[in-house]
């Protein structure tokens, strides 16, 4: 008893709001990241982070900045991480620095013992992971690509399998485009830097999402080829109702966990959770109400074409 | 009624459940083993019972705290790549000599290769003091030749210490190279030295007044080898010889070198964690993952009620596999690693969805609720196959990728996809065959 079996949705009719909140969606994303540009973290840029948790409360910023100048750190951007924690960015701490300012911000006010980290990264290396994440993420989406070629191979009639490829690549990248958009709006206002958990979430979510995607396609071809005399708009919406509740309890049940990590899960893997809760759930939106219909209309406007031209 | 070989299934997935569950949590059963041992001593076989082993978790720098080093290091005076990976080599064992010296247990020291780049990467768990130890790392190894005093007695093989040696004034710095030689009559593997023109007056000079004693070769003060001298040795050329193996005249010669041409190392990227919050790391997150774990078993009773109760039944039996896993290989858990366990939770069960959604639609079409089990399982295998089939493949794609975040979050995410495929396809498929096949497959209610 699925709340999607309770009643027959029209998703072609509907369409065109559907059409309207992605393209909504997508253009405020890219204008954000055009805007406001990605806060990439130090695993790109180097540069070096150091945090700390306070027994009581984190001093004043303007305090902490007073009593490390003298160190000569240079710029020092400084947040707070939960309710006690304290985190502090330069490009130009070096190891060797580690105890002194561990020492120093230990005179503004309790830490708790062992509570710190501190993560340093060479240019070298920032350069390097930012190569290899443009060579990953090159090769998963033509991993993904090659994937959908391969699922729509045997598509065809009355849609050529092309149609489908290509309404599968755009939903690939309004699944990406959106959750990034939202992380230009983050970067900006609350400074969440883009590193390497959130790249490796946007690579699963590749991986995780197109799979809706091609299972409602996979059945919209099904059902043209049972009824053939029947009306296009009808498989369609068949086929959507039919997966509905597949499509949405699969993806429930991992957002299920990823709320969980995301609210539970702590400051490290925090924002790992929201890119994918971010990207799962917009990956079934679009694989629901954006693809096929995304499919019918364009069918519908070569039909269109093909009348007038006769 | 249940045919035989779905009883012997069922029977392996108890069995296996039972194993798999007692390897990640042993305690329970030890105690009950070692409550009952005693009572039963008097039956022969039944008293050789040792119970399950206690082998705890191997947990990343991350969760227990630590500090991660990447140096690279400066090769630019070697040439050659053989040479290149045997000064790395000889590195290694300098560095992973000093990091024991220092008193971390499991410490970890690995040579690293990225593209043209050589690199050393040390991990070291539990360290207090940081700044300490990168300086000791970054030191230049000292390689010295020591001789015995004067006055030497005869001196037991196991009190060769530094302080019985004189140091002879002789170093790393007057050593060109060290390499191994194959004796040409005896074929018997040897190391060769040789040293510049200051080094090889010295060398004579030694050789000469040790004839018949021992030469000791200290790095960083450890004693590396302690060859008698035989003769004076003139001209800058030396052998030691001795009843070693290929593999132990390698050691030593890579061992001879990494002081003769020290090799400049710098600190490129650390990463340390303090141990309150790598513990803290591992509280949170384990929780996370085991609200998450509820939450999903409260959403399949929910919607499939019975049918969902066993997928609940076969996702116990798929943590605890993916658990003794990460055991048994061992894979260390990291943060990483946790996150894609918690993930690999959430997407364990898609594939029973798709079975039990596909098994609705099947019941609507025919009556025999044996056959619409059959069938479902049949059609949803193709979604199952390739649900996972992308993820492995991404999974696959980030492996490559090098990175330890990334690399540990792949293994955990790889590792839970075949494991979720087993759970789906053989345990809640058996569990739901034994249990239709009982009074309870014509309540249809239940299985809705």
């Amino acid at each position: 008893m699925a709340l999607a079996i309770i009643m027959y949705f029209n998703f072609i009719k509907n369409r065109k709001i559907f059409f309207v909140i992605s393209i909504t969606l997508v253009a405020l994303s890219i204008s954000a990241v055009l805007f406001f540009g990605l806060n990439l973290g130090i695993d790109f840029t180097g540069g070096a982070t150091f945090g700390v948790n306070y027994q009581t409360k984190v001093p004043d910023f303007s305090e902490v900045q007073q009593v490390l100048a003298p160190l000569g750190l240079g710029e020092i951007t400084l947040q707070k991480s939960g309710e006690r924690g304290l985190v502090l960015k330069s490009k130009s701490i070096t190891e060797n620095q580690y105890g002194e300012i561990l020492g120093i911000l230990g005179g503004l006010g309790d830490i708790e013992e062992g509570s710190e980290n501190f993560q340093s990264i060479g240019p070298l290396i920032g350069n390097e992971l930012k190569q290899k994440t443009n060579i990953v993420i090159v090769l998963a989406i033509i991993a993904i690509l090659l994937y959908i070629a391969v699922s729509f191979r045997k598509m065809s009639r009355p849609i050529k399998s092309y149609v489908y490829s290509v309404a599968g690549v755009v939903a690939l990248f309004h699944d990406l485009l959106i959750p990034l958009g939202i992380f230009a709006v983050l970067g900006k206002l609350y400074g969440v830097e883009i590193n390497i958990p959130i790249i490796t979430a946007f690579l699963t979510v590749f991986g995780y999402s197109i799979n809706d995607t091609v299972v409602v396609l996979d059945r919209i071809r099904e059902n043209l080829i049972k009824n053939k005399t029947g009306d296009f708009a009808e498989a369609i919406n068949d086929s959507l109702n039919q997966t509905f509740a597949r499509s949405v309890n699969t993806s429930l049940t991992v957002l299920i966990v990823l709320s969980c990590l995301f609210i539970f899960g702590g400051e490290a893997l925090r924002y790992f959770a929201l890119t994918l809760l971010l990207g799962v759930g917009v990956g079934t939106y679009s694989s629901i109400f954006l693809v096929s219909p995304l499919v019918f209309s364009y069918t519908l406007a070569k039909q269109k074409r093909a009348l007038r031209i006769k | 009624m249940l045919k035989k070989k779905n009883k012997i299934v069922l029977a392996l997935i108890i069995a296996l459940g039972f194993f798999v569950f007692n390897f990640v949590f042993p305690s329970y059963i030890n105690s009950v083993v070692s409550w009952v041992q005693p009572k039963i001593s008097f039956i022969p076989v039944l008293n050789q019972i040792s119970g399950f082993p206690e082998k705890p978790f191997k947990l990343g720098l991350d969760l227990q705290g630590g500090s991660q080093l990447l140096y690279e290091a400066d090769l630019s005076e070697v040439s050659g790549i053989e040479n290149k990976d045997e000064a790395m080599q000889g590195l290694r064992d300098v560095i992973e000599r000093r990091v024991n010296l220092f008193g971390v247990a499991e410490s970890q020291v690995a040579v690293q290769r990225e593209g043209e780049s050589y690199r050393l990467s040390i991990e070291l768990p539990g360290i207090k003091s940081l700044d300490e130890a990168i300086a000791m790392i970054g030191e230049t190894p000292y390689l010295e030749f020591r001789e015995e005093p004067a006055d030497a007695s005869n001196v037991d093989e196991n009190t060769l210490a530094l302080d019985y040696f004189i140091p002879t004034g002789l170093t790393g710095q007057y050593l060109k190279r060290a390499s191994v030689i194959f004796n040409p009559t005896t074929y018997a593997p040897e190391v060769a030295l040789e040293f510049n023109d200051e080094g090889s007056k010295m060398f004579e000079e030694i050789t000469t007044r040790n004839v018949g004693k021992k030469l000791a070769i200290f790095i960083d003060n450890n004693l590396i080898s302690a060859p008698n001298v035989n003769d004076a040795i003139s001209g800058g050329n030396a052998q030691i010889s001795g009843d070693f193996t290929a593999q132990e005249a390698k050691e030593l010669a890579r061992n001879l070198n990494a002081g003769a041409l020290p090799v400049p190392i710098s600190l490129i990227s650390q990463n340390t964690v303090g141990p309150t919050l790598g513990a803290a790391s591992l509280k949170t997150s384990l929780t996370a993952g085991i609200l998450g774990l509820l939450g999903v078993c409260l959403f399949m009773l929910v919607f499939y009620r019975f049918s969902g109760l066993l997928s609940i039944l076969a996702l116990l039996c798929y943590t605890f596999i993916l658990l003794s896993l990460f055991k048994l290989i061992p894979i260390t858990l990291t943060l990483a690693g946790i996150g894609g366990l918690i993930l690999s939770v959430g997407m364990a069960v898609d594939a029973n969805v798709l079975i039990f959604e596909r098994l609705r639609e099947e019941r609507q079409k025919t009556e025999n609720f044996e056959r619409a089990q059959e069938v479902a399982f049949q059609r949803a295998w193709p979604s199952i196959r390739d649900s996972n089939f992308t993820t492995l493949l991404i999974a696959l794609i980030m492996f490559g990728f090098g990175t330890s975040f990334v690399k540990g979050f792949a293994v955990a995410l790889s590792l839970g996809i075949l494991a979720s495929m087993f759970s789906a396809l053989v345990v809640t498929k058996n569990l739901m065959m034994a249990f239709s096949a009982t009074g309870l497959g014509k309540i249809k209610w239940l299985w809705q």
